[in-house]
């Protein structure tokens, strides 16, 4: 079982000047924002803005070249293995394994987090994803949507305090988004801070707390309780070509 | 980091019952390796001298890169790895976990290969089992502990397949010499105890040398 230290407790997370570079290649530069407990963040741009590495170093497999990245008070280069019992990542990869069924997957998981009863854990996410009926299947022989949908629960089976989601409608059927966005909204009302990269801006409409547009690696705009957001996707994205 | 290590290695093993895609095409071609060798070397039932040694690990170590590159291929399909190291758990546990898991195939593979090596070798590799157990264990887990920190330094590499042999058995050199040296030793008609001990105890250091490493540098070299 995996101790939490009270210390480890946090209620936002500061992204501060944060930037991150592969050899020459600049994949964030100088980002900032403020994730607090309650909030929906998202984080939009096209492909390559640097979405997904910044989730990376908030999720702690990867330091930024410079800047810094706090949790509460603890600064993310200071922080210890428990930690990361207190975030929750989807990646674009799903993160399961195929030649296991979604219980079992499940279930390790929630061992892995030190989670009491993994069985039963692994039971409850598996109602939650609708499939307790599939539960005893390889992952193998599931749909994307219904892969999708065991990943999410596989993210979220620690209730983390910070959920980090990298394009999490992928795949979805229209029953399954509604699901999703209800559940992040669920998630939302439980006090964690949500971070979520996407490309589907009709989806995240109505959705997010703070919408914050990348491209190459900068912020080149963040707008708080965003309405409309595709024409302010477009405008963002037309200023920053033109600059 | 116990409770964690055993966690992924139950994981390895219940994923690779489900398959038993490592053990068949580590166990074959580790068979495959020793009857060429025989059919090249036994003339007329005469096996060259400590020539058991020397193919006993050359199975070994070529088994054993087959068996850590199609392990951590699994991890990458589904970016698990990536899944492993977000866990709360400090991340050499982790390694230990996979080190476990390629220990467990190699020793599996080590129960066949003995037994056929002195057979088609002639050679009296089991008339000292204590010793005969010690140097195959040290041997492995030295040539295994490094082995598995480059196979998961390789995961995203293009070129992992032809990368892992070329880093890995230059810097296992010294282990699978004093494993061979070690089980000659063994193949004497008469038993020197000093040169087996000293083998053993040589491969001992390798051992604590290489695990240490690899549990310092797996954290660091797996998040940059």
């Amino acid at each position: 079982m995996t101790e939490i230290r009270p210390g480890l407790d946090f209620d936002h997370v500061t992204v501060h000047e944060v930037s991150r570079h592969f050899g020459r290649r600049r994949a964030v530069s100088r980002v900032s924002f403020v994730a607090a407990r309650g909030t929906i963040i998202g984080l939009l741009g096209p492909n390559g803005a640097g979405k997904s590495t910044l989730l990376a170093m908030l999720a702690t497999l990867l330091r930024p070249s410079a800047g810094s990245i706090q949790y509460g008070r603890l600064q993310a280069t200071d922080a210890p293995p428990e930690l990361r019992a207190r975030i929750g990542v989807l990646g674009h990869d799903l993160f399961l394994y195929p030649e296991l069924t979604a219980r079992e997957n499940l279930a390790f998981f929630a061992a892995l987090y030190g989670q009491h009863d993994a069985e039963q854990t692994a039971r409850a996410a598996l109602e939650r994803a609708g499939l307790a009926d599939r539960g005893d299947d390889p992952v193998a022989g599931f749909s994307r949507g219904m892969r999708q949908r065991v990943a999410l629960e596989r993210a979220l089976i620690h209730n983390p305090r910070l959920a980090l989601l990298d394009e999490p409608f992928t795949g979805l059927d229209e029953a399954s988004t509604m699901a999703l966005v209800s559940r992040l909204r669920g998630l939302r009302e439980s006090g964690a801070a949500i971070v979520l990269a996407t490309h589907d801006l009709d989806i995240a409409d109505g959705l997010l707390d703070e919408a914050i547009f990348l491209r190459e690696g900068r912020m080149v705009q963040s707008l708080s309780r965003p309405e409309g957001l595709r024409s302010a996707y477009r405008h963002a994205m037309t200023v920053q070509s033109r600059s | 980091m116990m409770r964690v290590a055993w966690l992924i290695l139950r994981k390895d093993l219940t994923v690779e019952v489900r398959s038993m895609e490592i053990v068949y095409t580590t166990l074959f071609f580790a068979v495959s390796c020793v009857l060429v060798f025989a059919f090249a070397l036994v003339r007329e039932g005469r096996a060259p001298e400590d020539g058991a040694a020397g193919i006993l690990w050359i199975a070994v170590m070529f088994a054993g890169n087959l068996a850590l590159g199609r392990t951590f291929e699994r991890e990458r399909q589904s970016e698990t790895l990536r899944a492993l190291l977000l866990g709360p758990a400090p991340r050499p546990a982790v390694y230990v976990g996979k080190l476990l898991g390629i220990l467990a195939l190699l020793f599996g593979a080590e129960l066949l290969l003995v037994p056929l090596v002195a057979l088609l070798f002639q050679a009296r590799l089991l008339a000292h089992p204590f010793w005969l157990i010690a140097i195959l264990a040290t041997g492995t887990i030295g040539f295994a502990a490094v082995g598995t920190l480059f196979a998961a330094m390789l995961i995203r590499a293009r070129s992992r397949d032809v990368l892992l042999p070329v880093l890995l058995y230059p810097v296992t050199v010294p282990v699978i010499i004093a494993g061979v040296r070690g089980t000659a030793a063994l193949l004497q008609p008469e038993l020197d105890g000093g040169i087996v001990r000293f083998w053993v105890a040589l491969l001992v250091c390798f051992d604590v040398v290489f695990v240490t490493l690899a549990l310092w540098t797996f954290e660091p070299v797996m998040t940059d």
